[in-house]
């Protein structure tokens, strides 16, 4: 049963469709209804399907669990819904009823999968825990025992070919820019943020409670994490379950410090850069990533129509990346965005999220634009602009 | 209820007339104004009392402190006169009505009034206000502005249930007897309004310009001279305390901030247009902004600081325009502490 | 052919992701979010192109299964909802945004292009122009707007209904065929539907009656950079043909709405009227304001009426297009619903509108927002009665339909015509019509839909 604070605001919403689009109307900016495009698929939709399952109105079905979890939880809605008394609650809402179904064990068969592969071998990739630390080989990065900061990598940056690049890269320009940090190697545990979006909020609870006792045992006073989601949940949801350590996206930690590095550019190049929801929208920092590029000589900055609140997610929100709910197709978020971004006349996306990363490199590739585009994390930017 | 302290003997025997002879607004003859203001003093209609932009600035020009100004607008509810259109008096007087929810604070010194202006809180901040707290609102609201509407009465009604409301829940439970007045119209009415209606104030206002002072002179050390030239929208309000018209010249002495020579300024200034639109008076609304504006602009200031956050309301977009910097005095004193 | 023939066939058409039967799709478009009735469909489809749509409505009328055309779904009277089951067609899969003419002032787009998006559109590409925006939702599109006769931000300035700045059509008729209407059926341009026999009216009003449109030609207008708002309070309703004549004798204002409602408390026993004003240069716009304030001086110089001031925070809502504040006043209930009767209807009626709106609701035990856009420089002005339910009071949301049905018939008491109204509406409104014309209606539909599957329920002379 959904919890009542939220059951009661379900006929609230006016199904007026404001939260399908970003503030300034550039295009539909749901991804799960750019991609469906019934009505049921918005977030409007959402909340009157929860209202007439909770009500008994209609019956939980693959097509209900398909339509809940196809939610990216990137937050556009509560951006831009006309209701000042739901607007903050509607993505919460909708992770609650996706608790509701995974207690009921109404899920996708997709999602369930992926519960399981953490609760049982402790990462969604399936992969052992040892090749935990394999990104960070022949670097030379000291194991954490009491520096400034940990430097908590997550799953991605661990097992994704496209994350390992990124935390290396981020590794290497945090110890060039003389912050004092240590990583967790095979010790790490998954972080539990989008288990917590997918509705399994007990084993999110519990990855959140492991990792808390392992950081406090090291002493842990600072987290610099590679990923958003990490952030997220380390910043905003940890402390709920007694976590006091700051913690910090990898971006503000390197904004005051990359213009030291004095990063020159050989060459023109033209990068736009897209907002992760999880650092943007769901933690409102939208300066310090803009802040890194312009440190950089040379390098034009561009925005894309939809830009900072606006952003389009790049679809992997939500656990989505892992469940992958959204499918193939040129309506897909990630691909929409490569050609928002290819319309600005970018020859770089700058990412700073590793799930953004591997979605929008991906999604170059489908939409055959490896030729005018690449992908490109902005730590790496900023390396190739800094004289060895 | 509260009544007006003023002798009309004083005025009957005024030679000097200041109060309309220095009046920006009304133009006469000192015959005329004497002629006219005996009028008043006797309880007479009078242009005066339609002419009157309810500047405040006559209670500062009358050298026996005979409140010329709550007179008149005792006068006008008297003879039926509205400044403003009926219908707005009557909605802003719904609208900024007391809601009666306020319950004792938990709240400590220093403790900062923010007036009817809670949704300005925003701006305590920085190490200027480390450890201030605030309360605000309809139930805590000095109700002063129906001075410009003819309302007198509103006030009188609503004003001791404020000052009680002050006591009990924000000044008893923080265990301080200052009370730092965000906007200086309370500040006003405090130490001006209730003193000439025969209001007790059971606490002890100080001005916000005050407490910056005093902070300044802590945070010292922190402060980089700005070097600027500022020009200060003077509010109606400050007419009712111009006492600390000089805090303001202490405190750009603090910041680095100088004060250029200006034609509209100290008993001069002009009143910021707000409201005269609301009264209607489109013409001289125009008139004065360009005036003011101008005037600004050839003292060569590069920031226009503000007391009333009204004034900044209705005042910072033409200023901007013209290329001056509108910023509210707390955090231009923020900037100096390159916060 | 039975039901799964026909998914196949739908599925075959437009995709099979586009294709649903599924309870929870049923459930979502049987219903809008007013007070009408639900009514399940049988399907749903999202056609992507002309082609499509008229590939499902050959099949519609072989198999005699009723269609109905849904733009943004929010005209909130029940009118896109299917009383009759049979297909739903979703249009917004169709929103490309085909040519804007920067010469000739028009764009054409197809018709499940959202009124937001082409608006976006238009900011970025051609910022000098922009279309009539109605205050719906940006989620309406373009067709469902013209095919009930909408209107909006420049219908006082720029020539009245939305329908009315229709320059051509594309249509599929129910048979499946492929229709062209104004110059583009003549020569490759949208430019206008004179000067010749002007069928697209045929189309505008019809509520999809007639056929579905798939294609619209629509005018553009100037945007100037400078945009402000005045607002004049008065205390008394019948100033307000006074009020409103003089502003639209000015011909500077380029959007005059009227309004009051109980809410919040210090507006209530207050009337509104907004004055929304353009210009292109600081002078102009100058220049426009002391107009627009002069011709009321004698009135606020009385003090009983007079111009608000209005604080930069309130300002900025005042100047939005659309206007998000009416969405919100579905909340006013806390309850996420409002419906209203919009009645077209002549200026001179406004303040016994006004009482009637306010004396219906009282005796319904409901609350309201009352009001009035003038269109066509002051030829009528679309009067609304709206108001707001809580959606699980189940007691409210009846007072709330007798309310609307109440107010349908005083509307066309005052000699106002309600405006895309529910069926009940329509009814009312047929039961008056000259019977010439009703038996002309019953021609035109007989001959552009024989078979009685476009909308059915909607427009039906009996
Ligand atoms: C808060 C709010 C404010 C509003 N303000 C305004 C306003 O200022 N001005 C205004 O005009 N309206 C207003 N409306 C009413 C309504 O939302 C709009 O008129 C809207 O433009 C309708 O468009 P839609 O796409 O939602 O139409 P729908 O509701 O989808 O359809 C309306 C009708 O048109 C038919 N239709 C839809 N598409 C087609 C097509 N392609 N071919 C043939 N028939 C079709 C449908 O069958 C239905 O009968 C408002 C509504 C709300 C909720
Ligand atoms: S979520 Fe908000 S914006 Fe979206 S339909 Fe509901 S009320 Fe409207
Ligand atoms: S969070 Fe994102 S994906 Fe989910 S309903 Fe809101 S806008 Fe759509
Ligand atoms: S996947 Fe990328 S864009 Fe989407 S939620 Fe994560 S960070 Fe946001
Ligand atoms: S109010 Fe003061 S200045 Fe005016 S007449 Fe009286 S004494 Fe003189
Ligand atoms: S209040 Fe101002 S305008 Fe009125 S009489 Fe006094 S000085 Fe003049």
């Amino acid at each position: 049963m959904m919890d009542s604070a939220y059951r009661d605001i379900l006929h609230r919403c006016f199904r007026c469709g404001w939260c399908k689009f970003p503030l300034n109307y550039t295009d539909f900016n749901c991804p799960a209804y750019l991609k469906y495009r019934f009505e049921s698929f918005s977030s409007g939709g959402r909340m009157w399907l929860i209202r007439a399952w909770q009500e008994g109105e209609i019956t939980p079905s693959e097509r209900l669990s398909q339509i809940l979890f196809s939610c990216v939880t990137c937050r556009n809605c509560v951006e831009a819904c006309a209701m000042p008394g739901i607007k903050d609650s509607l993505v919460d809402l909708f992770i609650e009823a996706r608790a509701d179904m995974v207690e009921r064990g109404t899920i996708p068969p997709l999602v369930r999968d992926y519960f399981k592969a953490i609760s049982v071998g402790g990462n969604p990739y399936r992969l052992p825990a040892q090749d935990r630390a394999k990104w960070s080989c022949g670097l030379g990065l000291e194991r954490y025992q009491g520096q400034e900061y940990l430097f908590y990598v997550g799953d991605e940056g661990a097992f994704d070919e496209l994350g390992q690049h990124m935390a290396r890269s981020v590794a290497l320009l945090l110890r060039r820019s003389g912050v004092s940090f240590g990583i967790l190697g095979s010790d790490e545990l998954t972080d539990g943020n989008d288990v917590h979006a997918l509705g399994e909020k007990g084993l999110a609870e519990y990855l959140a409670r492991q990792n808390i006792e392992l950081m406090q045992e090291l002493g842990v006073k600072k987290v610099i994490t590679l990923s958003p989601h990490a952030f997220h949940a380390m910043r905003n949801r940890y402390p709920l379950h007694g976590s006091t350590a700051a913690v910090y996206h990898y971006t503000q930690i390197l904004q005051p410090l990359v213009a030291r590095l004095a990063p020159v550019l050989q060459g023109e190049r033209v990068v736009t850069y897209h907002d992760p929801c999880y650092l943007g929208r769901w933690n409102g920092e939208y300066r310090a990533p803009r802040a890194i590029l312009k440190s950089v000589k040379g390098l034009k900055s561009v925005e894309m129509d939809r830009s900072m609140q606006n952003a389009l997610c790049c679809g992997g929100g939500g656990g989505n990346f892992f469940t992958d709910m959204l499918g193939t197709g040129p309506d897909l978020a990630a691909r929409a965005r490569v050609r928002e971004a290819l319309a600005t006349g970018a020859d770089t996306i700058a990412v700073a999220c590793p799930q953004c990363y591997r979605m929008l490199a991906d999604a170059v590739r489908d939409e055959g634009a490896q030729e005018k585009v690449r992908v490109c994390e902005l730590t790496e930017i900023v390396a190739e602009a800094v004289p060895a | 209820m509260a009544s007006l302290r003023f002798d009309p003997e004083i005025c009957l025997a005024c030679e000097s007339v200041d109060c309309i002879m220095k009046c920006q607004y009304i133009h006469m003859d000192l015959a005329r104004a004497k002629e006219e203001h005996d009028r008043l003093t006797r309880g007479e209609m009078s242009s005066i009392l339609k002419d009157c932009v309810t500047c405040y600035a006559c209670e500062e020009y009358c050298p026996s402190g005979n409140h010329p100004f709550y007179h008149i607008v005792e006068l006008q509810e008297r003879l039926g006169i509205h400044p403003v259109p009926i219908p707005i008096e009557k909605s802003q007087v719904v609208m900024m009505g007391p809601r009666g929810k306020i319950r004792e604070m938990e709240l400590k010194s220093p403790l900062i009034n923010m007036c009817f202006f809670d949704m300005m809180k925003g701006g305590i901040r920085g190490s200027l206000f480390e450890g201030a707290t605030t309360f605000g609102g309809s139930d805590v609201f000095c109700n002063l502005m129906f001075l410009h509407f003819a309302r007198n009465s509103t006030i009188k009604e609503r004003l001791p249930r404020m000052i009680d409301n002050i006591m009990h829940c924000a000044v008893e439970p923080s265990g301080t007897r200052e009370v730092i007045c965000y906007h200086d119209e309370c500040y006003g009415t405090y130490t001006s309004w209730a003193r000439a209606f025969g209001v007790e104030v059971p606490f002890t206002p100080v001005h916000l310009f005050e407490f910056l002072k005093r902070r300044l002179m802590e945070l010292r050390d922190g402060i980089r001279p700005l070097n600027v030239k500022v020009a200060y929208q003077r509010p109606c309000s400050n007419r009712l305390c111009p006492e600390t018209d000089s805090l303001v010249d202490d405190i750009f002495a603090l910041i680095g901030a100088e004060r250029p020579k200006r034609t509209y300024e100290y008993g001069n200034a002009l009143c910021c247009g707000g409201v005269p639109e609301a009264a209607q008076r489109f013409d001289l609304v125009d008139d004065i902004r360009a005036r003011n504006v101008a005037d600004m602009k050839a003292a060569g200031a590069q920031y226009c600081v503000f007391n009333c956050p009204f004034c900044f309301w209705t005042l910072a977009e033409p200023v901007a325009k013209a290329g001056i910097f509108p910023v509210m005095m707390s955090d231009l004193c923020l900037l100096a502490l390159g916060e | 052919m039975d039901r799964s023939a026909v998914i196949e066939r739908l599925k075959a058409i437009v995709g099979g992701a586009y294709v649903s039967d599924a309870a929870e799709e049923l459930y979502i478009y049987s219903r809008d979010q007013g007070v009408q009735d639900p009514h399940l469909p049988d399907w749903v489809a999202m056609p992507a192109s002309t082609g499509e749509v008229a590939s499902i409505l050959e099949l519609a009328s072989r198999e005699k299964i009723p269609v109905v055309p849904m733009g943004g779904g929010l005209v909130l009277s029940g009118l896109s909802v299917p009383l009759r089951g049979g297909i739903v067609l979703d249009m917004k899969r169709m929103n490309r945004i085909l040519e804007v003419n920067e010469h000739s002032h028009y764009a054409v787009v197809e018709a499940g292009t959202s009124q937001g998006m082409l608006d976006a559109y238009l900011r970025k590409h051609h910022p000098g122009l922009k279309h009539s925006l109605p205050d719906a939702p940006p989620a309406a599109t373009i067709a469902g707007n013209i095919a009930i006769h909408g209107s909006g931000h420049l219908s006082q300035s720029e020539g009245g209904f939305h329908s009315e700045m229709v320059t051509g059509l594309e249509v599929v008729l129910s048979t499946g065929e492929v229709v062209k209407l104004g110059s583009c059926s003549t020569v490759p341009a949208w430019f206008s539907r004179a000067p010749l026999p002007d069928l697209v009216g045929l189309f505008l009003g019809w509520n999809g009656t007639t056929g579905v449109i798939t294609k619209v030609g629509i005018k553009l207008f100037p945007r100037p950079k400078f945009h402000d708002v005045l607002v004049y309070m008065t205390e008394d309703i019948d100033l307000a043909p006074m009020v409103l004549n003089r502003v639209i004798a000015t011909s500077m204002a380029e959007d005059i709405n009227y309004a009051l409602a109980p809410k919040p408390d210090y507006l209530n026993g207050f009337q509104m009227t907004v004055i929304n004003y353009t210009a292109n240069s600081e002078d102009e716009l100058i220049f426009k304001r002391k107009k627009l304030r002069s011709v009321l001086q004698d009135l606020y110089e009385t003090r009983q009426s007079g111009f608000m001031p209005i604080p930069p925070h309130m300002k900025a809502g005042f100047l939005e297009a659309p206007q998000k504040a009416l969405s919100k006043f579905a909340d006013v209930r806390k309850g996420g619903g409002f419906e209203y009767v919009g009645a077209i209807m002549p200026i001179e009626r406004i303040p016994d509108a006004c009482r009637a709106g306010m004396e219906i609701t009282e005796r319904h035990a409901i609350t309201y927002s009352l009001g009035a856009r003038i269109i066509g420089r002051g030829s009528c002005a679309m009067f609304f009665f709206a108001y707001p339910f809580n959606r699980v009071d189940k007691g409210e949301v009846e007072r709330v339909k007798e309310a609307l049905e109440e107010t349908n018939e005083t509307a066309l008491r005052l000699g106002g015509i309600p405006w895309k109204t529910e069926v009940q509406g329509q009814r009312l409104i047929l039961e008056r019509m000259d019977p010439a014309t009703k038996g002309l209606m019953r021609r035109i539909r007989g001959v552009l839909d024989p078979q009685g599957i476009m909308n059915p329920g909607n427009w039906e002379v009996t």
